[in-house]
């Protein structure tokens, strides 16, 4: 029996998160990660460390033995501080163990009453809840998708179904005028797989991601007020942890944490029309930084609005609202709307951290992983010629279920269509 | 009890209704198989080949259960080929060609040595009913016979028309009658009916056709046999012919396209993707100048060949024209033409996992009239529900197969859960544990059941049991000796200098490594028997990945062994959404694992379902 692991409290950023492992490796798991384990029913304060004994988190680690817990199995709670950043780093170091998986919506409830553990009026309550996740899970899922991501997905679900059924007629149509050595073919397509595979899964990184932290642009005209903006955030509360000069002198990073995210604050160059071929270039490239930012704050004064695209989500706001007199607007200067503009940038933020789901997330993290694995197995066994191509077949079927929660069920069916409109099949 | 006759009868003699009715007479159930005729039993209407890929697994399967068809295929098998030889032996499927009329007597002969089974000639015309209930049948003749249980296997007599080129006539196969009143009967059941249709090819006179100028394909030199007690094959060998259609060919089908039956419009059925008529391939793969056709022989003694990768339903005089327009064939002679057959099936997820027609007692249906297609897939059947028939009769239970265990479970979980929209054919893939559901291992896999059920013959147990004790002393052998790397690179084996010992089963799934190597380094390895080795061989390549399977396994096994009551009322479960609740109504899913199958099924409905199953289940016990 696998052990299962989950964020079992809501989502997103709460005082305290509740992280429950149950299963035979629970506790070897809170071992792993806590040290020294206390008694069943007995909640202890631990610092939770990472393999390379880097501290994640202090949090209160709780056990519960096999058969006096919600599940029946031994099961371990860490109960950590609510940031998602910390979530992420326990849920990914859970999930680095051996015999360690994240559980399926409604898995704990699912083992709690095969172990006869629910009140069965218990469980229906916990039914209605499981069944709403699931389809937010769904909805989240299909948000996803319904981006480019989808495309690309749509893309390798379509290289599978075709290596999937080159391998699969050579299998079983041997005594038709089939080909008999598909090798090139398949590894092609499925070098194109695990080449999108891997793009994804670098981008999606989780923890490049908390290193290098979310990138909030200032963008605006010259002397609208960007750097005196800057300096009036970075001079709040928020911690300044760096402060570097831009790697080109046009654009001025400073990286602090807000609602709880490492985030990266670039001052860019001033927007306007200019003729100074060096000047036009220091535009372009804070124009280019300002797009691929997560987040931009556009700030416009008397003048107007800048010449720059307003993409959805970005925050615009009217700069040196004290001299203008207005009660809307900001102002470096006396600190008016600095704490709204904080907060505004922390929901933005962690709306996108949120959008895909941290669940959803990670699993697709954990489906790109184990289907690249799967494929490059194939890829190894294909060398070895038609000899081998029950296994390599049988490594594409991993590789398929693994990202079947991307790519949609592929079942026999889809290769058998795939076969009889490619191949002129039957003696 | 009621007076009865029988405890089973078998509606059929065909390869559905002859496994049918031998494993119900095995399991000690008195057996009546009704035939048309006694010729008719073990017919092969279509070509005179058994076994191939997912087919030969079929059957080496039906064989490891005590079936007719492996032994009686043995009796007449005149060309054994071994397909995917060098492929892994997962996907290595044995086929013959098979004599027609040895296989015939053959199976007559299997039969009428059957302890507990008669044989009555008569036609079925009629089931005999109490409420809805089928306690009998009756005979064309009038007479009646009273029994506890009904298989029917009655192919495609239901509303079957045999179409060649725009002329059709009512039938079954080529020569039988077609079955109205039972079809009105089946009618009256209120059962899904599809209609399906396949074809055949003409066949030729073998001594008009110029077989000095073709190529021949012999069989292989060591031939692999079906039944896991058959030794060597009974008839002598012969080869097959192959020659190829041209672009004249071509061009006559074509000119005479309006003129085919299929194309003409005269057929609505579906017919397989799998097994196009020549028109079809001609039509569909235009740019393919040439096809493929194997030459048949039908027997030792007879003439007839089968041209398989020709069949069609254009009219006769066009057959001729395009038969004779092949290289090899240009005087050949037609002895029977081709032509294409159109009936009903009844939709098989009107079935449950035995089998039985869900709404009505004691009824069990096997073979093409659930759209199968196929001499295996049909006999296979025949064997689940002549066991279960038996049990029902006998009140004995049931018997079920699951996907993980055999071929024969996956084609029924198939069938019934997800019904046919074209013959159903085996194939290989349609396996997902295809590594361990291997031809080769059948008899580990089933044999164990088989004697639990007692549906099995006392030579076959023993026989079992032999290899079985070889196998595992053999296998300890094996995992006893420790190698080093070093001593391995002494034998010619490559692997990482990484310092651990490997056992001799561990090296052995490595792909160059064989017994023949590691008995170069440990010479007590020879004591193992080649078969034995041969077979640990084949389960060492594939153990590791067995190995990863192995929890997916579990977890179908367990949803498999969650049963959902028949009267388990799916609307009545709160909490699932309404259109979750109509599909799974309309699905009657038999158990947790094919309700998981259910489109939109998520793991929280599955829980609630889970529940309801245990609160059931309470009730019941309470």
């Amino acid at each position: 029996m696998d052990t299962i692991f989950a964020l079992t409290s809501a989502p997103g950023k709460a005082g305290v998160a509740v992280i429950r492992v149950s299963g035979p490796s629970a506790w070897r798991a809170a071992e792993q990660l806590a040290g020294a384990l206390p008694k069943p029913r007995e909640a202890v304060l631990r610092r939770l460390k990472d393999r390379a004994g880097q501290v994640l988190d202090e949090a209160l680690v709780l056990l519960f033995a096999k058969g006096a817990s919600f599940t029946g199995e031994a099961v371990a709670e860490f109960h950590v501080h609510g940031s998602v950043a910390i979530q992420r780093a326990v849920l990914r170091e859970l999930e680095e163990m051996d015999g360690l998986r994240m559980a399926e919506a409604g898995e704990f409830t699912r083992r709690a009453l095969e172990n006869d553990r629910l009140d069965l009026t218990q469980v229906e309550a916990l039914a209605d809840l499981i069944e709403s996740e699931t389809e937010s899970q769904r909805v989240q899922a299909l948000r996803v998708f319904a981006g480019a991501l989808g495309e690309r997905v749509e893309d390798w679900r379509r290289d599978l179904v075709h290596a999937a059924s080159l391998l699969e007629v050579t299998i079983d149509f041997a005594d038709e005028e089939v080909p008999v050595d598909v090798s090139d073919e398949v590894r092609e397509l499925l070098a194109r797989v695990i080449a999108g595979l891997d793009r994804e899964i670098r981008g999606m990184d989780g923890a490049e991601r908390i290193r290098t932290g979310f990138e909030v642009a200032i963008v605006g005209a010259p002397n609208v007020g960007k750097s005196s903006l800057l300096n009036a955030l970075a001079g709040r509360d928020a911690a300044i942890t760096s402060e570097i000069a831009g790697t080109t002198r046009d654009v001025i990073e400073v990286r602090m944490e807000i609602a709880g995210l490492p985030v990266t604050l670039l001052d860019t160059a001033g927007l306007r029309e200019t003729q100074d071929p060096v000047e036009q270039i220091g535009i372009a490239r804070a124009r280019d930084r300002a797009m691929t930012s997560d987040l931009r704050v556009i700030l416009s004064d008397e003048r107007g609005m800048p010449d720059f695209d307003v993409s959805d989500g970005d925050i615009v706001l009217r700069s040196k609202a004290d001299l203008a007199g207005e009660a809307e607007g900001i102002s470096a200067k006396t600190g008016q709307g600095l704490d709204a503009l904080i907060s505004q940038i922390g929901e933005r933020l962690s709306d996108k951290v949120q959008s895909a789901g941290l669940a959803t997330r990670e699993r697709h993290r954990v489906a790109f992983l184990d289907g690249r694995i799967a494929l490059e197995d194939a890829t190894a066994l294909l060398a070895r010629g038609p000899d081998s191509y029950d296994l390599a077949a049988e490594e594409i079927r991993a590789a398929i279920r693994a990202l079947e929660l991307l790519i949609g069920r592929i079942d026999v069916e889809n290769l058998l269509d795939e076969i009889f409109s490619s191949f002129c099949i039957g003696k | 009890m009621k007076h009865r006759d029988f405890d089973v009868v078998v509606v059929g003699g065909g390869h559905a209704g002859a496994d049918a009715a031998a494993a119900s007479a095995r399991m000690g159930a008195r057996t009546a198989l009704v035939t048309l005729t006694e010729a008719g039993i073990g017919v092969m209407s279509c070509n005179p080949a058994i076994g191939g890929l997912g087919k030969g697994h079929l059957v080496r399967e039906i064989d490891a259960l005590d079936g007719v068809m492996g032994r009686v295929a043995d009796q007449a098998g005149i060309q054994y080929r071994l397909l995917n030889r060098r492929k892994g032996p997962a996907v290595q499927g044995p086929r013959a060609q098979a004599d027609r009329k040895l296989y015939r007597e053959a199976m007559l002969r299997e039969m009428k040595a059957t302890p507990n089974l008669t044989i009555v000639q008569g036609e079925v015309v009629d089931l005999m009913m109490s409420a809805n209930t089928v306690e009998g049948v009756v005979l064309d003749d009038g007479s009646e016979l009273r029994c506890g249980s009904v298989v029917l296997t009655t192919g495609t007599f239901l509303r079957g028309v045999i179409h060649i080129g725009d002329k059709s006539r009512p039938g079954g196969r080529m020569g039988d009658r077609p079955s109205v009143r039972l079809a009105e009967r089946i009618d009256h059941f209120g059962l899904e009916l599809g209609r399906l249709k396949t074809g055949t090819p003409p066949r030729l006179d073998g001594r008009t056709i110029d077989w000095s100028q073709l190529e021949e394909q012999p069989g292989d030199e060591e031939p692999v046999l079906f039944s896991f007690l058959s030794k060597a094959p009974a008839a002598r060998q012969i080869s097959c012919g192959i020659t190829h259609t041209n672009e004249r060919t071509h061009e006559i089908i074509r000119d005479n396209l309006d003129r085919s039956a299929m194309y003409g419009g005269h057929i609505e059925g579906v017919g397989p993707r799998y097994c196009p008529s020549i028109e079809d391939k001609v039509v569909r793969f235009a740019d393919k100048t040439s096809h493929q056709i194997f030459l048949e022989p039908e027997g030792l003694d007879d003439h007839t060949i089968y041209p398989n990768g020709i069949s069609t339903s254009l009219p006769e005089e066009v057959q001729l024209d395009y038969v004779r327009s092949i290289f090899g064939l240009e005087r050949a002679e037609i002895l029977q033409p081709g032509y294409a057959i159109e009936y009903d099936f009844v939709d098989p997820r009107s079935l449950d996992l035995r089998l039985a027609v869900r709404n009505v007692g004691g009824l069990f249906l096997a073979g093409q009239i659930n759209g199968t297609t196929g001499y295996e897939e049909a006999a296979a059947q025949g064997l689940v529900a002549g066991l279960n028939a038996a049990m029902e009769a006998l009140g004995q239970g049931s018997v079920h197969f699951g996907r993980s265990e055999s071929y024969i479970g996956v084609m029924i979980d198939d069938l019934t859960s997800r019904g046919v929209s074209e013959p159903y054919r085996m194939f290989t893939s349609r396996a997902e544990f295809r590594l361990s559901l291997r031809a080769d291992n059948a008899d580990q896999r089933l044999t164990p059941r088989a004697i639990e059920l007692g549906c099995i013959s006392e030579e076959r147990r023993a026989a079992f049991n032999a290899k079985l004790e070889k196998l595992s002393s053999g296998r300890e052998l094996l995992e006893s000796r420790q190698f080093a790397p070093k001593d391995l690179g002494a034998m010619g084996i490559q692997v990482s200098p990484d310092g651990q010992k490997r056992n001799g089963f561990q090296l052995l799934a490595f792909p160059d490594v064989s017994m023949k190597t590691l008995t170069a380094g440990e010479p007590a390895f020879e004591k193992v028997e080649p078969e034995i080795a041969e077979q640990l061989e084949r389960d060492a390549l594939y153990a590791n990945y067995i190995a990863r399977q192995q929890k997916d396994v579990d977890a179908l096994r367990r949803d498999e062994a969650m049963t959902i009551p028949r009267d388990f009322a799916f609307a009545m479960v709160e909490g699932l959404s309404n259109e979750l609740k109509h599909k799974l109504s309309l699905a009657r899913p038999e158990n947790l694992a094919q309700a998981a199958k259910v489109d939109g099924m998520t793991p929280a409905a599955l829980s609630l379902l889970l529940l309801r199953l245990r609160r059931h289940a309470q009730a019941k016990s309470a």
